[in-house]
C-alpha cells in the first residue's frame, strides 16, 4: 500500500491475526457471542463497532492531551455513549427489526472491552491519524470473528445465509435435505457461540505455536 | 412475593448473566484463574449491581421513559428522553462505583483491600450496564424487584465466576492439548456448562402450549444426550488428573 508506511500498515494488518482482539487479546467477548446467531446481526454488529471504535479513538487521540488523568474513564465513556446513541437512533430509523434483534446489545457497545482497550492503550499515547488506523485495524479483527462465528453458525444452524435458504428447502426436501440433511439446531442455541470460538482459538493456535499459552 | 420469588430464581439460573447473556465475559475470563481472586470480583459485582439497578430504575421511571416527566406539569406530559438512557445510565454507573470506593475506603478498609482494584474496573464491566438495559427492556415494574433483580443476576454472575475458577484451578492437573490451553478450553468449558443451564429453562415456563412442549421436549432429548457425554467426560477427565497424581 502506497497510501500508509509500513508501520502504518502493520496496525491494520497485526489485529486481523497475531494480535487479533478476540482470541489473543481477550477483549469484546461479550457481544461478539450474543448476537452471532445470523450473519445480518453480525455484519451490523462488525460495522457499528467499526464505527464508534474509529471515530472515538480519533476524538480521544485530539483531547489526549487536555483530559487530566484521574477523570480520564468518565470521559472515555462519555465519548463512547454519545456515538453509540448516534449507532442506535441510525438502526431504530433505518433498520427497525435489526435494532430489535440487538436489543441492548447495542447499548452495550460502550462497555465493550474492546473500546476502553483501545483507548487506554494506544489513543492515549498517539496521534489522530495513526489511531484513527488503530482503531479500524482492531474494530476490523473483532468483525472478521463476528462474521465467522456468524457464517457457521448461521449455515450448520439454520441452513441460510444471510436469511436466504443456500442448502435447500428443510420442508420441501430439495437440495441436500433430499439426501437426510437436518440442521443442526444445538448451533443456534447460546453456549454454541462459545464453542466455535473455542474451536478458532484452536486453530489459530495449532497454526502459530507462538502464540500457545503455558496455562 | 411470588413475582419476587420468581424473579430471584429466573435471574440466577434461566436468564443468567454469564451463561445465557454473555455479560461480563471479559472479567470472567480474565479474573478466573484463582478462586480467591473470583470471589471478591463476584462480590463486588452483586454489590454494584445491587446500587446501581434501582438508581438507573429511578432515573428511567421519573426521567427518561416516555410520558415520565409527566409529574413536573401537563406541558411536559409527552416528552420522551429515552434516547438519553445509554449515556445516563453509564454516567450514572460511573460516578456510583466513584462513590461505592470511597464510602468502602472509609468505613471499612478491609473490605476496600480485599476487592481491591476490582471495584473501579466494574464500571466497564457490561454486566453492570447489562443489568441496567436489561431491567429497562424487560420493563421491570417496581423499585423492590429493581432491587431484587440486581441483587438476583449479581448472584448469578457471582456462581457463574465461581464455578469456573474452580474448574480451572482443577484443570491444571489435565492433559489439555497445547493449542486448547488457557483460553481455548475455557470457552469450551463455559459452552458446556452454558448447554447444562440451559436445561433450568423449563423450570418456570411449566410449557403452556403444546408447540412449545414439543420444542422442549426435542431441545430437552438433545441436551440430555450432549450432558451424558460431558458426564463421561468429567469422569475421564477425574480418572487422568487421579492417574497423574498418583504417577507424582
Amino acid at each position: 500500500m502506497a497510501l500508509l508506511s509500513k508501520k502504518d500498515a502493520n496496525l491494520i494488518k497485526d489485529p486481523l491475526a497475531d494480535n487479533n482482539p478476540i482470541t489473543i487479546q481477550v477483549l469484546g467477548i461479550c457481544s461478539a457471542l450474543a448476537i452471532t446467531a445470523e450473519l445480518k446481526a453480525s455484519v451490523v454488529m462488525a460495522v457499528s463497532v467499526l464505527f464508534v471504535l474509529g471515530m472515538g479513538n480519533v476524538a480521544i487521540s485530539l483531547l489526549r492531551n487536555i483530559i487530566p488523568s484521574k477523570i480520564r474513564i468518565i470521559v472515555q465513556l462519555i465519548v463512547v455513549a454519545t456515538l453509540v446513541i448516534i449507532v442506535d437512533q441510525v438502526l431504530k430509523a433505518f433498520a427497525y427489526e435489526l435494532s430489535k434483534t440487538l436489543s441492548v446489545f447495542v447499548g452495550l457497545i460502550i462497555t465493550n472491552c474492546i473500546i476502553m482497550g483501545r483507548f487506554e492503550a494506544f489513543a492515549l499515547g498517539n496521534g489522530p491519524w495513526r489511531s484513527f488506523l488503530d482503531g479500524i485495524g482492531n474494530a476490523l479483527g473483532y468483525g472478521i470473528i463476528l462474521v465467522i462465528v456468524g457464517f457457521f453458525r448461521e449455515l450448520l444452524g439454520s441452513g441460510t445465509l444471510f436469511g436466504f435458504p443456500v442448502l435447500g428447502n428443510p420442508i420441501d426436501k430439495t437440495g441436500l435435505y433430499a439426501f437426510g440433511y437436518e440442521n443442526n439446531g444445538f448451533m443456534i442455541i447460546p453456549p454454541a457461540a462459545l464453542i466455535v470460538v473455542g474451536i478458532i482459538i484452536w486453530v489459530q493456535r495449532s497454526r502459530n505455536k507462538a502464540l500457545i499459552e503455558d496455562n | 412475593m411470588l413475582e419476587h420469588i420468581e424473579l430471584f430464581f429466573k435471574s440466577i439460573f434461566i436468564d443468567n448473566m454469564v451463561f445465557a447473556v454473555f455479560l461480563g465475559m471479559c472479567s470472567y475470563l480474565a479474573v478466573s484463574k484463582k478462586v480467591a481472586t473470583a470471589v471478591g470480583l463476584g462480590a463486588a459485582v452483586i454489590f454494584v449491581l445491587a446500587v446501581t439497578v434501582p438508581m438507573n430504575w429511578l432515573l428511567d421511571q421519573y426521567l427518561l421513559r416516555d410520558g415520565a416527566l409527566a409529574w413536573l406539569g401537563p406541558e411536559y406530559a409527552d416528552y420522551n428522553l429515552s434516547f438519553l438512557s445509554f449515556i445516563l445510565f453509564i454516567a450514572t454507573i460511573a460516578t456510583m462505583v466513584q462513590l461505592v470506593e470511597i464510602v468502602v475506603e472509609k468505613f471499612s478498609p478491609s473490605l476496600y483491600n480485599s476487592l481491591g482494584i476490582f471495584l473501579p474496573l466494574i464500571a466497564v464491566n457490561c454486566a453492570i450496564l447489562g443489568g441496567s438495559l436489561f431491567m429497562q427492556s424487560r420493563e421491570i415494574a417496581t423499585l423492590g424487584l429493581a432491587f431484587n433483580y440486581g441483587v438476583s443476576s449479581g448472584i448469578g454472575w457471582f456462581l457463574a465466576i465461581l464455578a469456573i475458577a474452580a474448574i480451572r484451578e482443577k484443570i491444571r492437573y489435565s492433559n489439555v492439548p497445547a493449542p486448547l490451553r488457557g483460553l481455548g478450553i475455557t470457552f469450551i468449558i463455559t459452552g458446556l456448562m452454558g448447554i447444562g443451564f440451559q436445561s433450568f429453562g423449563g423450570m418456570l415456563t411449566g410449557g403452556s402450549d403444546e408447540e412449545a412442549a414439543v420444542e422442549e421436549k426435542t431441545t430437552a432429548a438433545k441436551i440430555e444426550k450432549v450432558e451424558k457425554k460431558e458426564n463421561k467426560e468429567e469422569i475421564d477427565e477425574k480418572e487422568v488428573s487421579y492417574n497423574d497424581a498418583i504417577n507424582k
